[in-house]
């Protein structure tokens, strides 16, 4: 089993009370993840609380505050292994005040799984978390419409649901939608498929995030190496080695290809591959690997190996959707530093386009502030050049975040397109 | 070829990335080395990330004067034969220095004054950043940690200002004096970190695996006789084969009756279990969240 199963990162949203931590809770505790002392724990607490039921939800509620409150403020990683995949959820806040993380869950996620209330129907913070997932090019989105219980396990509001959202979903950038009716309090259709709904024919939650394909998701066509730092080593046992640690963003590379070093455009020959096993033939994505040349060059972090034809663009101006995740608003002219893979530049914002109205989606043309949480198209001026795809490309080498230099926060963070 | 990486094989690949950008973005970052399975894989982990070169990392090592001679006897081994730099701060001397003050009463340790020690040692070693082998999965507090985590220069933690982490784009930018802790396995469980190790055949104090010891039954925790410990009237002494799943002092670090003496039989063991992994840890249980407490002051 260890050879074959794989990694699967999918991050969780919905809105205040809508069951989201009762939902995790639920798909931890029917899997069987949840250790026999912890259970005992959560039970304890309910009963301090006056519930005779085990609140699920205590489950992931991780931080004082949030106990105190009963709100989730932060993202949280929570791990659960089937036999068939082990995964890895970003659990984030649901409230509009915490975009940010909503933003971060979704960044390394393979799905996104949004909660819709049963009783409310598609809301504000549906569109908006959905528009955040197509925006973060998530490929696949489950919309769990839960509490089903509450509706009498009626075929119809589901189906109204179905169809409310898919009016609005057909205009965001996901390939793939699915829907399921669930009770995450009671459990139906959550790891166990439900008997009070013998209307739906479809796969449980976890059947279905069993079975989605992430294996396309790799690029192995354009291969992008930044450098994080060279490796030089020169002692008894080795003489003369001098390669290049980094991670394979995308692509494949084998020993014998030609390669072009970016900035500079000197061209050279791998000549070794080590990887976490000692010396390879070739490598591929998301592998970790130190790349060695057949020529003496000066290459440092920062820069990136391509191959002679199939390059990343080289750009000084860039056009790019950001999200604001700093609680200070931006000052117009602040020069920030850009972090593109390996590789930073000063660089400043020279136009805001437009900003969206995060309630209606719709964008606004004019706008000069930008605050927590807001998410514009914006153009950058950089200080040097950097190599890029575009994001819907190319995730690593299409992201950049924004560090301010007297703060050092990353006060945005950006996709080009 | 498939082109594909199982899940061992991108958590690896994911903790070498993490490890090279602390080297490539710090000036002077160590490995916080416990002695514990943990960090002996992020040690395993540097090894590989920065073969055939050294690791370019000293290890740290925060010796409460409580440690098991088993796990120092290991450390002093496993520095030697990698041939890297150990560096030990004492709790003793911050207790002699009186930055200190030995706790007192029947469950008297020293856990919570390693933070002190620690914080003590990475400025007079001068390091900027520590690389540990903290996991999300481990405890409520850790599972909001990022992989690079601000410290102020008091060397808080606060959960509710954490910057945005997102995609890979790790942020170590930091003032003058503040620093930051790196956990390059946050995404390991710890089945993973035990799979991990058959399929590396890393060497682990012997502690881990299951033998004969006198013990101290106190309670519904086992812990290993030693004269660090302040012996209480409901005490039971006995002779038990256990094993240890996590390994702190010995003051606190609770012992489990078992017969698995191999990985593939603490593998086994632990796939049938069903107590968390720090369930045994006598620190975690002062409070509901003392770990997060702990966290905020600087505990790893």
């Amino acid at each position: 089993m260890i050879e074959t199963k794989d990694i699967i990162r999918f991050t969780t949203a919905g809105s205040v009370d809508d069951g989201k931590s009762t939902l995790i809770g639920r798909l931890l505790y029917d899997c069987h993840q949840i250790p026999q002392d912890q259970i005992d724990l959560v039970r304890r607490i309910s009963e301090r609380k006056g519930s005779s039921e085990i609140d699920l939800s205590l489950f992931t509620d991780g931080l004082k505050d949030e106990r105190a409150q009963g709100i989730t403020i932060d993202v949280a990683y929570r791990y659960f292994t089937t036999e068939k995949r082990k995964f890895i959820i970003a659990d984030t806040p649901g409230h509009l005040q915490y975009t940010r993380n909503m933003v971060t869950g979704a960044s390394t996620a393979n799905a996104a799984l949004i909660l819709i209330d049963a009783r409310k129907g598609v809301v504000e913070q549906t569109r908006r978390h959905s528009f955040i997932a197509s925006l973060l090019q998530i490929k696949h989105l489950i919309v769990c419409v839960n509490k089903m219980d509450l509706v009498e396990f009626s075929k119809e509001a589901f189906d109204q649901i179905v169809s409310t959202f898919q009016d609005f979903s057909a205009k965001l950038a996901i390939v793939d939608v699915q829907f399921i009716p669930v009770s995450a309090l009671n459990g139906d259709n959550i790891v166990h498929r439900s008997e009070n709904m013998p209307w739906y024919q479809g796969a449980t939650l976890l059947h279905t995030l069993e079975h989605i394909s992430v294996a396309n998701e790799l690029n192995h066509i354009d291969f992008r190496f930044p450098v994080q730092h060279p490796i030089r080593v020169d002692n008894e046992l080795v003489q003369d080695y001098r390669a290049y640690a980094g991670k394979l963003e995308s692509g494949i590379v084998r020993v014998g290809d030609e390669v072009i070093i970016l900035p500079g455009n000197q061209a050279s020959k791998v000549k070794s591959i080590m990887g976490m096993n000692g010396p390879q033939m070739e490598a591929f994505a998301p592998q970790s690997i130190s790349l060695e040349l057949t020529d003496e060059l000066d290459i440092s972090r920062g820069n990136m190996i391509v191959k002679p034809n199939n390059q990343a663009e080289e750009v000084r101006q860039l056009s790019a959707m950001i999200c604001w995740m700093s609680s200070q608003a931006y000052i117009p002219g602040r020069k920030y530093i850009l972090r593109h893979t390996t590789n930073e530049v000063k660089a400043m914002i020279k136009s805001i386009l437009y900003v969206y109205d995060m309630k209606s989606l719709k964008r606004v043309e004019e706008q000069t502030a930008l605050q927590t949480n807001d998410i514009a198209r914006v153009s950058l001026q950089l200080a040097g050049p950097i190599y890029i795809d575009e994001y819907r490309k190319n995730k690593a080498t299409g992201s950049f975040i924004l560090m301010d230099e007297q703060s050092n926060q990353t006060v945005a963070v950006g996709m080009i397109s | 070829m498939s082109y594909r990486l199982n899940y061992l094989e991108e958590l690896e690949a994911e903790a070498v990335f993490v490890l090279r950008e602390a080297f490539a973005q710090f000036e002077h970052p160590c490995i916080l080395f416990s002695g514990g399975k943990d960090s002996i894989v992020v040690t395993h982990l540097a090894a590989k990330a920065f073969a055939p070169g050294p690791i370019p990392f000293s290890l740290l090592h925060i010796d409460t004067g409580h440690n098991f001679p088993e796990t120092i006897q290991f450390r002093d081994e496993l520095a030697a034969r990698l041939n890297v730099r150990l560096v030990v701060g004492k709790v003793e001397d911050s207790i002699q220095r009186q930055t200190v003050q030995e706790e007192s009463g029947p469950n008297a340790n020293r856990n919570r004054a390693q933070s002190i020690t620690l914080l003590e040692s990475m400025e007079s070693f001068g390091f900027d950043a520590a690389i540990g082998g903290g996991r999300r999965d481990e405890e409520k507090a850790r599972a909001k940690e990022r992989f690079f985590s601000h410290r102020d220069a008091f060397g808080q933690w606060d959960p509710k200002n954490q910057g945005p982490e997102i995609w890979h784009l790790y942020n170590g930018r930091k003032n003058e004096g503040e620093q930051f802790r790196v956990f390059p396995i946050s995404n390991w469980t710890e089945l993973d970190v035990w799979e991990y190790i058959q399929k590396e055949n890393i060497s682990l104090p012997s502690l881990y695996f299951a033998h004969q010891r006198p013990c101290v039954k106190r309670k519904d925790t086992i812990l290993a006789q030693s004269s660090y410990l302040v012996p209480h009237d409901t005490d039971e002494l006995l002779d038990l084969h256990v094993r240890f799943r996590t390994i702190g002092d010995m003051t606190i670090s609770g012992a489990m009756i078992s017969s698995a003496s191999t990985v593939s039989e603490i593998i086994a063991e632990l796939k049938e279990m069903n107590q968390s992994e720090r369930g045994n840890r006598a620190d975690d249980f002062r409070s509901e969240s003392s770990m997060e407490d702990r966290k905020k002051e600087g505990y790893f």
